[in-house]
């Protein structure tokens, strides 16, 4: 639903700046996302792994925990019968390379999906209501970022119970519980810019409730930054998960890639030169990452389209004899506001991408 | 005079961290105080059960329960109170997986070697990254861009499957560093040239790895700076006025470098829960090698002893990182 709003949102926004600026075809802008390779790699590599998620225990070959034979006791090379060898117990590593996606990206998505619907939540409150009520959760949220993640899950996954380890929705809900925070900054930073535009006072004016402007006029505006997030939350839970369950901290017979990794580790495959024991997961996941990183980083290049090494410097625009006005539209793609005006000179150098690093005077 | 005016509001925005820091302290304890008591299972049962075959007295069975808040008669209030008068009298409780040696020891011993590893690590990296993205940032659409998408992936894979292959390609393969551990098995190390590089000679892999991993961050984060920095006026100006390229890179990366120092609370928590997974693979006898031997062995006043340890120390980098700021920054001390 929030999808459908924003290009209905977006849509209106072409009009808009046709208008104005007819320069600014929507040719021009329609290709604008798809054309980087970066998006093509992205998006394709995340559909392909959310495919394999859904299929990969259908279409792996065996069963990923059958022992294939009970006399030998080394891990096995790759073969016709094996594609990508056996484990020490003799299971298929291709089979079990198939099926430990499922839940690897499930934890990640729920982890993701849990700590953005959290980030949103602290983040956009804090920035919209301010006061004292920004001040206690801006704290919280700074106070989760800086305690340190990993050592705290291992805290928890230490006590949990090991009954309770392989259960994919609740491993999530605990890696979200420490994934939240950065979202939420960044939510609430520019949710602080957005509550003094002149299109959410006149909602404000209009009598429009607190809730309702959120909702309506501010949260449509923050999908994009919304959207980064969220990838980086899955980005941070396909780490995390995989790191729980390398540590055979989550119950590692649980087929995940974490799990694979656990147990190369417990047959000493580094140190044996068992390569297809650790190679195959570990790429998975490194592959699955970096889609989700590359998706990322156009996102942030879309919000901040300064960071786009294929967009035009402003040297290389005046060469090229762009004016200054002509490259103005770019700024409102994001749809920050409907109304055009110039592009405010504070806000501008510290773009929402960049927010995460800047504390400016106060820090 | 000048001194005399600006040192006060960087006295208060380094105390207003500090603040910000001793809360995060107290939180951090006592989220470590309530973890055993929110989550189901018996932690003292299950510490019983992997203690076998030692002898556990009444007085420690007490100490436990009171610790992980079951089987005790106290309050909740009061084991609350007793878990801090225990923390600040520097009692972390008994470690018993390691004969009911003090924690404190125990994490004593651990703790040099993360430090080592980890800081050395991290400084090479910042200062790595960081160039590194001054000079993605200046080549801006040469080859080095290329890079990107490599260090992406780079950052992307998990720090011990980085390890993993690493100790397949040079320490088995190529047989140029040792694969595991912090030093030889020296009979008695003793402090000579032999054992320091001997210890240096284990220390490069798992560094080189934590560097490999981490340095992307501060690539991207720099890179991402540096190119909304080069944009500027005054650097126009140096150009305008006929300053050497390097010299007006120098003037904007100074600028630029600002955010990834403030950043960096946000790096650290990162860098060292992978630096701790990098330890467990090399079996690098640091705390992240020791958290992972109080999990299985149910070592839960170890485990609870080295994440407290672990948030001091990265409270103590970000207040590092701080100072270097307000130093760095003079409009920190200009305005509150």
């Amino acid at each position: 639903m929030a999808i459908g709003n924003s290009t209905d949102l977006d849509r209106a926004q072409t009009a808009d700046l046709l208008e104005l600026y007819p320069n600014a075809s929507a040719r021009r802008r329609r290709r604008r996302l798809p054309r980087s390779p970066k998006v093509l790699i992205g998006l394709t590599g995340l559909l392909a792994f959310l495919v394999l998620a859904v299929i990969g225990p259908w279409i792996a070959p065996y069963d990923p925990s059958q022992t294939f034979s009970t006399t030998v006791s080394f891990p096995q090379p790759p073969s016709a019968a094996h594609w990508l060898g056996t484990t020490q117990q003799q299971q298929d590593v291709f089979s079990q390379l198939l099926a430990g996606g499922r839940s690897t990206i499930l934890v990640a998505f729920v982890a993701g999906l849990i700590a953005t619907v959290l980030s949103v939540v602290v983040g956009v409150a804090a920035g919209y209501f301010g006061g004292l009520a920004d001040d206690l959760l801006s704290m919280l949220a700074n106070l989760f970022l800086i305690l340190p993640a990993l050592p705290l899950l291992i805290v928890i996954f230490g006590f949990l119970p090991p009954s309770q380890g392989s259960d994919d929705v609740l491993i999530g809900l605990i890696i979200a519980i420490t994934g939240w925070a950065f979202g939420a900054r960044v939510l609430r930073a520019q949710t602080l810019s957005l509550r003094t535009r002149d299109y959410v006072d006149s909602a404000r004016i209009t009598g429009e409730r607190g809730w309702r402007i959120i909702g309506f006029e501010i949260l449509p505006n923050l999908i994009p930054i919304l959207a980064s997030s969220f990838l980086f939350t899955v980005l941070y839970g396909v780490g995390t998960y995989t790191a729980l369950a390398f540590l055979g901290l989550v119950n590692p017979n649980h087929v995940s890639w974490g799990g694979m990794l656990f147990y190369a580790q417990v047959a000493g495959a580094e140190q044996s030169g068992y390569w297809w024991l650790f190679i195959p997961p570990g790429l998975a996941v490194a592959l699955l990452g970096t889609c989700l990183a590359l998706l990322n980083f156009s996102i942030d290049e879309f919000i901040n389209p300064r960071l786009r090494a294929a967009g035009l410097s402003r040297r290389r625009a005046r060469r090229a004899g762009v004016t200054g006005a002509e490259r103005l539209p770019r700024r409102f793609v994001l749809g920050v506001t409907p109304v055009l005006r110039s592009v405010p000179p504070a806000g501008d150098h510290r773009g929402p991408a960049g927010e995460n690093l800047s504390h400016g005077g106060t820090r | 005079m000048a001194s005399g005016l600006t040192r006060g509001p960087a006295v208060y925005a380094i105390s207003r961290r500090i603040g910000f820091y001793v809360l995060t302290a107290i939180a951090a304890v006592t989220i470590t105080f309530f973890i055993p008591r929110v989550i189901p299972g018996n932690p003292v049962e299950s510490v019983l059960s992997h203690a076998q075959g030692q002898i556990i007295t009444r007085q420690t069975l007490h100490a436990l329960q009171l610790q992980f808040g079951s089987n005790t008669t106290e309050g909740l209030w009061g084991q609350y109170v007793h878990f801090w008068s225990n923390l600040l009298h520097g009692n972390l409780g008994v470690s018993t997986s390691n004969g009911m040696v003090p924690v404190a020891a125990v994490i004593r011993g651990a703790l040099p070697w993360t430090v080592g590893l980890v800081g050395t690590a991290t400084v090479i990296s910042f200062i790595l990254g960081t160039l590194l993205g001054i000079l993605v940032a200046w080549r801006r659409g040469s080859w080095l861009d290329t890079l990107l998408p490599a260090t992406t992936f780079f950052q992307a894979a998990p720090y011990f499957f980085l390890a993993f292959l690493a100790i397949d390609l040079f320490a088995i393969k190529l047989g140029w560093f040792p694969p595991e551990r912090a030093y030889g098995q020296l009979d008695f190390p003793a402090f000579n040239w032999t054992y320091i590089s001997d210890v240096l000679d284990h220390a490069i892999l798992p560094a080189l790895t934590i560097v490999v991993a981490s340095a992307a961050g501060w690539i991207i984060g720099m890179r991402n700076v540096m190119i909304t920095t080069m944009d500027e006026d005054y650097v126009l100006i140096g150009q305008a006025k006929g300053l050497p390229k390097r010299r007006v890179v120098w003037y904007a990366a100074r600028n630029a470098i600002l955010p990834s120092i403030s950043g960096f609370s946000l790096a650290i928590g990162f860098v060292v829960s992978g630096a701790l997974l990098t330890e467990i693979v090399f079996s690098y006898p640091g705390l992240g090698f020791l958290m992972l031997t109080a999990v299985q062995d149910a070592d839960f006043a170890l485990l609870q002893g080295i994440f407290l340890v672990i948030t001091l120390g990265v409270l103590v980098a970000n207040l590092a990182a701080d100072f270097v700021y307000v130093f760095l920054d003079p409009r920190t001390r200009q305005e509150a």
